[in-house]
């Protein structure tokens, strides 16, 4: 669906025609990302996550897929292969550095997509379905990580595999075996290794399948915009193409700079050096720490640290830990304001960087060693996370008088919007 | 309504069992046991396999392990601590009230009759799998005098009980037999 006013793909070359009506692909691109898709005007930088998410999932597939081509998922080989990627095989060392570092440069473009979407109500109504196909795509993408990170089979690998698989066996009854069947043995071994390889080539395709379903749903709203009013007007957008695709190229440029700078001059800067020693199931590394993205959710698993009626402090920290990102799942129907953006809800908006604060707290105590006061303040900070989602963000919804909102997308661009005016009085 | 117009069966007043709803019923049904039936080797080739299952016991030479030494031997690529308690150790091990204790063992419940001094456990964090240090020269032992998890702070006693940390429960006693100087694990 798009607006009435929005272009309709009209090919001119005989073949485009043909093409058209035989199966009228370059139809659906240009309506999906092309001059037939109408955007907000106003929308900002934020909005440009999404399409940088995109080219990291695309890096990520073909750095993934020629490095599977000299990689051998067998743990005598595994890390040996690795190493060959690294010394032997040409260009190897940037292929396994780009993907290393574009997993890194996904997370950290995923975070600013999914704040984005905490700051302007993304979520709400009609959006919900995006927003919920989101948090699936977050979930998949960890588990790809994760099992990624497990196949050089260094020391950071195997107890990474080992500590992981192990938050399963914390669920009663079922837990024990469903760790075995999870690793094909009694500890992360060959059968692990080779599952997880499957897994990891399959896993990124599902994701592209599930971000199609999430451009998809978005498609039908459309896209939000800083002021969360909905375009009323033709005046209140633009089309993507050639606007947004100009925009997102920039963004792109400053993307490829940063991402260079890691892949080129600082590739082992957010690994852990412990991961060029190859897996010993005899020794546990001194400090074991997930990578940096996951360290918030890291911190609430750990922070629980006593048993709570029939639940062991074990099996609190797994469920906090899953919690923590299945509460996204229900933030459309939490947050009960009908005013999106943070803009006009002065109280949701002090409370929003609160949060940040918080989840900035949770990443460097989950990568902080487990002592006090780190566990202390853990705690803490694992508390109002859950507060800020259940109780602060229902509240502040129904308390909170909003700012006024601009009539339209036009008028808070141009302080007037008279096409819409004289329509309203006509 | 199109397909029914056309069928060979009289109704009679819509009720009773038409030839095609038995045929729609069986066929539905014999397709979803067939697909369910191809589900079962699907999920069960994830279970251990025959020769990860074959390595399921291990037998170690104790004979050299003084009092207040411990080795990690290898059961299923899995770490097994064996440790010859001295007297202070069994000692600090009985001294505490059972009650108090997360998971509630004796000493006695988790060694063998005749063979108090030898503590052989997992080396397998029973929190998150990490292999607890204190079984080598210098290693941390915790604050309990056993063992201590680096991974997320457990620390076990003497008897590798649980005492503080996060981990629900001690250290597990795997099924053993000690021989002379021979014990004989899994």
């Amino acid at each position: 669906m798009s607006f009435p006013w929005a272009k309709e793909y009209k090919p001119s070359h005989p073949f485009m025609v043909w093409m058209d009506e035989k199966l009228p692909l370059p139809r659906l691109v240009y309506n999906a990302v092309g001059g037939g898709y109408e955007v907000p005007r106003n929308i900002n930088y934020l909005w440009n996550f999404g399409f940088l998410a995109g080219l990291c999932l695309v890096i990520q597939i073909v750095t993934g897929v020629v490095l599977a081509m000299h990689f051998g998922g067998d743990t005598r080989v595994a890390f040996d292969s690795t190493e060959h990627i690294m010394r032997d095989v040409n260009w190897g060392w940037m292929l396994r550095y780009g993907h290393a570092n574009g997993a890194a440069a996904f997370f950290a473009v995923i975070y600013m997509h999914i704040f984005r979407g905490f700051y302007y109500g993304s979520y709400k109504a009609p959006r919900e379905m995006i927003w919920l196909l989101g948090v699936v795509i977050f979930l998949l993408m960890m588990a790809t990580a994760f099992m990624g990170y497990v196949l050089p089979w260094g020391q950071m690998s195997y107890w990474a595999a080992q500590v992981i698989t192990g938050l399963f066996s914390a669920i009663p009854l079922i837990g024990d075996p469903l760790k075995e069947w999870l690793l094909g043995g009694f500890a992360p071994d060959n059968a692990t290794l080779n599952r997880f390889f499957s897994l990891h080539f399959l896993l990124p395709f599902v994701i592209l399948g599930v971000v199609i379903l999430h451009v998809w749903s978005l498609h039908i709203p459309g896209s939000s915009n800083p002021t969360g009013v909905e375009v009323k007007t033709e005046s209140d957008t633009v089309p993507f193409y050639p606007y947004f695709v100009a925009k997102d190229g920039w963004t792109i440029g400053v993307f490829m700079i940063v991402y260079g700078m890691f892949v080129f001059f600082m590739p082992n800067a957010l690994g852990h050096p412990d991961n060029y020693i190859p897996a010993n199931p005899m020794q546990t590394p001194a400090h074991i720490v997930p990578e940096w993205y996951f360290w918030p959710f890291y911190a609430i698993l750990r922070s629980f640290t006593q048993n709570f009626l029939i639940f062991d402090a074990k099996l609190l920290g797994v469920m906090a830990m899953f919690a923590a990102i299945l509460v996204w799942f229900f933030l459309p129907w939490l947050d009960k304001s009908p005013v999106r953006s943070a803009t006009y809800r002065p109280l949701y908006r002090k409370f929003f960087w609160v949060l940040v604060i918080d989840v900035l707290i949770l990443g460097y105590l989950g990568g902080a060693p487990a002592e006090q006061p780190y566990v202390l303040i853990s705690q803490l900070a694992t508390m109002y996370y859950f507060l800020h989602f259940l109780v602060i963000v229902p509240i502040v919804s129904s308390i909170e008088r909003p700012d006024p909102l601009p009539f339209s997308i036009t008028e808070a661009v141009l302080g007037h919007d008279r096409a819409a005016a004289s329509d309203a009085q006509g | 309504m199109a397909n029914e117009a056309g069928t060979d069966a009289p109704a009679v007043d819509g009720e009773g069992v038409r030839r095609r709803d038995f045929i729609n019923i069986a066929a539905v049904s014999a397709a979803g046991v067939g697909g369910v039936a191809v589900v079962v080797p699907l999920v069960a080739q994830m279970w251990p396999s025959a020769d990860v299952l074959a390595e399921s016991s291990t037998e170690v030479d104790i004979g050299a392990i003084q009092p207040g030494q411990a080795i990690k031997a290898v059961f299923r690529k899995q770490p097994v601590f064996i440790r010859n308690l001295k007297p202070e150790e069994i000692e600090a091990a009985n001294k505490v009230d059972v009650a108090t204790l997360r998971d509630p063992q004796t000493l006695a419940e988790r060694t063998k009759e005749g063979h108090e001094n030898w503590l052989i456990t997992m080396g397998v964090c029973t929190h998150l799998g990490c292999v607890p240090l204190g079984t080598g020269e210098g290693e941390s032992k915790g604050e309990f005098g056993g063992y201590f998890c680096p991974c997320h702070g457990s620390h076990y006693d003497t008897a590798a009980r649980i005492r503080k940390g996060p981990a629900p429960k001690n250290l597990h006693v795997p099924d053993y037999e000690i021989n002379g100087t021979v014990v004989k694990i899994g």
